[in-house]
């Protein structure tokens, strides 16, 4: 397949998936905001925005942090090149040049959100309706995918799909967990508060992980086992190894497809998976779970670098 | 109009109402539909092309960027025996255009013979010096053809225009149909149409047939797109999707050790027939225009070493000219030594001085174009233009006669569309899209149907809010 149709691809699946954590995110920033007083709650609105990496853009236009400019900025501001809105229009973009790569029920479950969600972007969203966009987010990334799933060969095209989704729900996982370590808790003496647990509870569910969670844990809630659980246990779609299985399955799939010669991304991705590899959440808890994640962060930015520079994505 | 009322010929009515032979079928279902069924099955087609995204582009609009087509429910309907008369026309007129083409970058017999004046090709804007002496592989020029035509009665298909240079519109051929199978799946099992499904893996095998002899068994075959903003885009991915092939841009392509190759995830590789949907001008920023990036620099070197077929071949867009065009009754007989089949629509060419003063008297009546033009631009329709604009006109007109051809306002045929208040005729036009390889020339059965939806309009042009129709030739 052409490099620039493997680079629209993997960004369109990245595209995708971005928007639909955006959304998991400000979902969950929305509930810690409903369990709290308006002074504490701008607190929450700026951590959301701190985790999209949106705060200083943000800063450029607003002063306060409001749940409706916040939430408007974040899923539909002409100011915001990462806004959920532009995220869906870059992946319908994207769909339409890698026309010929995908499937007619892929194109037409991202062309459809696309025409759904520019319609509901179109004004500004009320409180009372912000849930139901959020859930509409969510469900078109999810008919995208599993149009996906569902009708793709399984061939290179697939493999760059899954690798940039999988590289991207990492990203977001990290991401998610780093503002309710680094930024949520006041002081630490809040931890283990009903405070600390409410706002764990919101981290999990913002994954759609707070069922599993409970059939696995029996009723524990506890920064440590919640953490494992969503860095190390490799059962759950959303975890940190999950997605490093997944990301390794794709990229040696796709060095067979060319031909077993181990590159850059291969490389790349051996010392992503380093940094989870025997790890048990007490050795990352004693590194320091910001360092750690920092860390993972930038370990998968290096595996995307890669991946393009290996089946040249540009000339 | 030029002509009245009475004689004007619909496709589906005779002057006293009753349904003519093409239509039997058609009518009995149709009188069985409730309006209101019908004016929802309208709805749901304009929500399938909006999913499906079949759309084309509009330059310049901010907010209206992509649009569409309007669609009409009734089809176009012609008879077997209408079809077989219309396609050995269509064939005679195609391979006389390949067999011109290759006479004007050769010997220039027809111009020796006095038959075609030399100024033609040498004013031509779309005449490449490059092509000169140079054969593409399998001898094809036009490899894919699309010819409008009009009709003016039950036996009087006339040619508008060929377009031999990059034709679209075959992807609303093809999607036309797919929609109203999927709305009125009960016609088609009651009435035998004859499928158009097939075109794309035509156009492959037609295509493939047509590469350099180097290629081998199993030639490789790509669509060369401007990109997603270009107004065709749709077709360019529909069509290279729809026959296995890759779609490039220029930017993909590169030429390295004399083939032009494209660069995939695993290195470059080979491209044996290029078809190529970007304009001469910007397909080799070393031949032609230097600022282009559109094209592939050094794609003409290596195609005149026979390294690659590039559909169509460079410098066919010679024949769309409008001054050409008055020559085709001409050109069919030199080359094919017999009578043609298919007949032109009256032209003056205004280059000649009875001509001119003939049109300069009879502008209001007339139809006039320029010899370059394209797409409904840069024409006078006398008969519904102001008297002001009818003197511009012929200012430019007396300015540069050379430029111009004229003919008359003809009663196109209408065929019924659906409106609010239930069926009106509306004029129509026909594009039957025609492959060419040394294997044949291959007819798609139909064709795209182009209708004006405005009340007594004869624009059917897209971009000038024509609309389509599926366009249906009967198995009888």
């Amino acid at each position: 397949m052409l490099g620039r149709t493997a680079n629209g691809i993997f960004w369109m699946y990245r595209y995708l998936e971005r928007a639909e954590n955006t959304a998991r995110l400000l979902a969950a920033g929305h509930r810690m905001t409903l369990t709290r007083g308006p002074d504490d709650a701008s607190e929450e609105w700026r951590s959301v925005l701190t985790t999209l990496g949106l705060h200083e853009a943000y800063k450029q236009s607003h002063e306060d942090y409001t749940g409706a400019h916040v939430c408007d900025f974040v899923l539909r501001s002409r100011a915001n090149s990462q806004s959920v809105l532009s995220m869906v229009e870059r992946a319908r973009s994207n769909a339409r040049t890698c026309r010929s790569a995908i499937t007619a029920e892929v194109w037409e479950a991202v062309n459809e959100g696309w025409m759904t969600l520019s319609e509901m972007l179109a004004r500004p969203v009320r409180e009372s309706n912000l849930g139901a966009v959020l859930a509409t987010i969510r469900r078109e990334s999810t008919l995208a995918r599993g149009a996906t799933y569902g009708s793709m060969l399984r061939n290179e095209t697939y493999a760059f799909a899954r690798a940039g989704t999988f590289l991207e729900r990492a990203d977001n996982t990290a991401r998610i967990l780093d503002v309710k370590y680094y930024l949520l808790l006041p002081s630490l003496s809040y931890v283990g508060t009903a405070l600390d647990s409410s706002q764990w509870d919101n981290v999990l569910r913002s994954l759609s992980g707070e069922r599993a969670y409970s059939w696995l844990n029996a009723g524990r809630m506890d920064a440590r086992s919640i953490a494992e659980f969503l860095i190390l246990d490799d059962r759950f779609p959303r975890s940190l190894a999950f997605c490093l299985i997944e990301m390794r399955d794709n990229l040696s799939q796709l060095a067979r497809m060319h031909g077993g010669q181990v590159g850059v991304a291969d490389e790349a991705m051996r010392r992503a998976d380093a940094r989870l590899d025997g790890k048990t959440v007490e050795d990352i808890f004693d590194q320091g779970l910001h360092q750690f994640l920092t860390d993972f962060i930038l370990a998968s930015r290096g595996v995307a670098n890669a991946i393009a520079e290996q089946y040249r994505f540009v000339s | 109009m030029s002509g009245s009322n009475d004689t004007r010929f619909d496709e589906m009515h005779e002057l006293d109402g009753t349904v003519r032979p093409a239509y039997r079928q058609y009518q009995e279902w149709l009188t069985a539909q409730d309006s209101a069924g019908m004016r929802r099955k309208g709805f749901e087609a304009e929500s399938f092309f909006r999913r499906t995204g079949i759309t084309f582009n509009v330059y310049g609009e901010e907010d209206a960027e992509e649009r569409l087509i309007p669609f009409d429910m009734v089809p176009r309907i012609i008879t077997g025996s209408e079809w077989r008369r219309l396609s050995r026309g269509i064939e005679q007129r195609v391979r006389a255009l390949n067999a011109f083409m290759h006479d004007l970058y050769h010997r220039q017999e027809i111009i020796r013979s006095g038959r075609l004046p030399e100024r033609l090709f040498r004013n031509n804007e779309a005449w490449l010096p490059q092509m000169v002496g140079f054969t593409p592989p399998g001898g094809v020029y036009t490899h894919i053809v699309g010819i409008d035509l009009v009709r003016t009665g039950p036996d009087d298909f006339l040619v508008l225009e060929d377009n031999a240079r990059t034709p679209s519109g075959v992807s609303y051929m093809l999607e036309n149909r797919e929609t109203m199978m999927a709305m009125f799946p009960e016609l088609f099992s009651r009435i035998k149409v004859q499928p158009v499904s097939n075109y794309p893996r035509r156009l492959g095998k037609s295509l493939a047939a047509c590469a350099p002899d180097r290629a081998g068994g199993n030639p490789r075959v790509a669509v060369l797109t401007p990109g997603i903003y270009n107004s065709a885009y749709f077709e360019h991915a529909f069509l290279a999707d729809q026959m296995g092939a890759e779609l490039v841009e220029g930017s993909d392509l590169r030429v390295i050790d004399g083939r032009v190759q494209m660069r995939t995830t695993s290195g470059f590789k080979p491209i044996d027939v290029l078809y190529r949907r970007v304009d001469d001008d910007f397909l080799d920023p070393l031949t032609f225009n230097p600022r282009s990036v559109l094209g592939v620099p050094g794609i003409m070197d290596v195609y005149r070493n026979g390294g690659i077929t590039i559909a169509n071949a460079p410098g066919t867009g010679v024949a769309d000219d409008k001054a050409i065009y008055s020559f085709m009754p001409e050109i069919v007989e030199f080359y094919t030594g017999e009578r043609p089949l298919l007949a032109n629509v009256q032209t003056w060419r205004c280059a000649d001085p009875d001509s001119l003063k003939y049109v300069l008297d009879n502008l209001a009546e007339l139809v006039v174009k320029e010899v370059h033009g394209s797409g409904g631009y840069g024409m006078l329709i006398g008969p519904t233009s102001s008297r002001k604009e009818i003197e511009a006109f012929r200012q430019k007109l007396i300015a540069r006669p050379g430029n111009y051809i004229a003919q008359p306002t003809l009663a196109l045929s209408t065929c019924p569309i659906f409106t609010r208040k239930g069926l009106a005729p509306r004029h129509v036009d026909l594009r039957p899209f025609v492959l060419v390889s040394p294997d044949g020339v291959d007819i798609t059965p139909g064709g795209l149907t182009r209708v004006a939806l405005k009340k007594g309009s004869l624009v059917v042009n897209s971009s000038q809010g024509g609309g389509t129709k599926d366009s249906w030739v009967l198995d009888d």
